[in-house]
């Protein structure tokens, strides 16, 4: 709560806070799905301003996160490349792969930017002629519209030289598979605002009648959060499983028809692996038919990659009983269901998985101590 | 990763056969994409996120939101230029979670 005291509508924060506590009569778990919430969220100490029984589950709202490590070692391979000009939004530089990162790339000689828009790497592809402009696109909904632009300028344009590293992901079919998981608790869900101002929210009432589920369209900021959260609760309290937009300053129903136009001819919907997760049904994209020689994997043809995850993993000794996942020096340390170091991390069913979950309640010495649990 | 940021559209004009405008993000000007949003014209404010406008908001609203990202630092981080994105990586550790938010779920988790 060190940033939201000092909030301009600290007061009002506070007050919608005591407010959800009121009409809270009962345990409640919601889930966001998105980054930039969920930072919101621990960063302004909003999930401590909430009554006990309001508990936020943080989702896969990280597009980086989820992207699988074979992907990234892809980037870095083709990053690496002579001829190369690799670019990328500055928040994958240090995202890293079974070798090193894109930083590191760029230091041993390998030509990596940093582009504010993916229009900024095809402006590269036609001054750079004799190079092979890559953009590593990456990222939910509300970036996709800008990637499928720059492709499309760059098949209206001709550009034999510019080619893009897709890694994107959709929200609903992760909101769905979250609800079909056996033993999942959660209740209701705040849905990311910016991806529905791309998208509007046509897409949710089926997953609100088909799982009974709240969903609320919320923003980022802590105001937002609260009366997202608020009414989330308020439905929740009164039976209730409605679509509502509390983010209407920005979110229309139907959303931008122009971007969605552009997504529907550039990407077709396909079925995605997540990162700690698996694969979920229909739940990416990939450049459509018409697009296809645009796309990087094809261009390039990386071959034998050998996808390695981290040697701080003890998942061998855990799935053969020498080890309890507490015991293991990088458990929730280096390694939670997020950021897996391995498969019992990897798979929601491993043990160190469900360890972690149970060991959420548990201070971290009751977790040292509760060793003798089996996962 | 998905946030979008508000700006003034201070010129629109035409590029390759899109519209860009010139929009100032209290300060901080950048090229922007505007062919998703083609009732955007010079002195509306929009919402940005890499470079592509993607919905029309209102002044209050714009100059509110642009005030608390600023508040809450991610101003600075969604508009830092090439070499002001390599210096902060030199520093960084390596994540999986550029914008931080696991990890600092993880340390809450423990603590």
């Amino acid at each position: 709560m060190k940033y939201l005291t000092e909030f301009r509508n600290g007061e009002i924060a506070q007050r919608m806070a005591r407010e959800i506590a009121l009409i809270t009569t009962r345990r409640w778990k919601i889930m966001e799905v998105c980054g930039g919430q969920t930072h919101s969220i621990i960063k302004n100490g909003i999930d401590q301003m909430l009554p006990a029984a309001v508990e936020m589950v943080h989702g896969p709202g990280c597009p980086v996160c989820v992207t699988p490590l074979e992907l990234i070692d892809k980037a870095l391979a083709i990053a690496a490349q002579p001829r190369v000009i690799f670019c990328s939004f500055g928040d994958m530089l240090r995202v890293p792969g079974t070798e090193g990162d894109l930083f590191q790339v760029k230091g041993r000689g390998g030509d990596v930017r940093v582009v504010y828009s993916p229009l900024d790497a095809v402006d590269l592809a036609v001054k750079n002629p004799d190079k092979q402009v890559v953009f590593f696109g990456v990222g939910f909904e509300t970036t996709a519209p800008a990637n499928a632009m720059s492709v499309h300028v760059a098949k209206r344009r001709g550009l034999k030289n510019f080619s893009l590293l897709v890694s994107h992901v959709l929200v609903p079919p992760a909101i769905e598979a979250i609800m079909s998981a056996p033993g999942n608790q959660v209740q209701a869900f705040l849905a990311a605002g910016h991806v529905c101002s791309v998208m509007g929210y046509w897409e949710y009432p089926p997953l609100a009648d088909k799982f009974g589920i709240p969903i609320v369209v919320t923003g980022f900021e802590p105001l937002d959060l609260l009366d997202g959260i608020r009414r989330a609760v308020l439905q929740l309290e009164r039976g209730e499983h409605r679509v509502e937009n509390a983010y209407e300053r920005i979110v229309t129903y139907a959303g931008n028809l122009e971007a969605q136009k552009m997504l529907a001819e550039v990407f077709e919907v396909r079925d995605r692996a997540w990162r700690g997760i698996g694969v979920i049904p229909n739940s990416g994209w990939r450049l459509s038919a018409a697009y296809r020689a645009f796309d990087a994997e094809e261009r390039f043809q990386i071959a034998g990659i050998r996808t390695v995850e981290s040697p701080l993993c003890h998942a061998g000794d855990v799935l053969r009983g020498a080890l309890k996942p507490a015991e293991c020096p990088a458990f929730a340390k280096q390694c939670t269901p997020r950021h897996p170091l391995g498969a019992t991390m990897v798979s929601s069913e491993g043990a160190c998985a469900a360890y972690f979950n149970y060991g959420r309640f548990l201070s971290a010495e009751e977790l040292a101590n509760a060793g003798a649990v089996h996962g | 990763m998905c946030l979008a940021i508000p700006g003034r559209v201070e010129e629109v004009t035409t590029e390759d056969g899109l519209r860009i405008g010139r929009v100032n993000f209290g300060g901080v000007v950048k090229r922007v994409c505007l062919d998703y949003v083609p009732e955007v014209e010079v002195g509306d404010y929009t919402i940005v996120h890499v470079g592509f406008a993607i919905s029309k908001i209102d002044e209050e609203t714009a100059e509110q939101t642009l005030a608390d990202f600023r508040a809450m630092g991610v101003l600075d981080e969604e508009l830092a230029d090439e070499e002001a994105q390599f210096a902060r990586a030199a520093k960084a550790p390596q994540s999986n979670c550029p914008d931080g938010s696991c990890t600092e779920i993880g340390k809450k988790l423990l603590n």
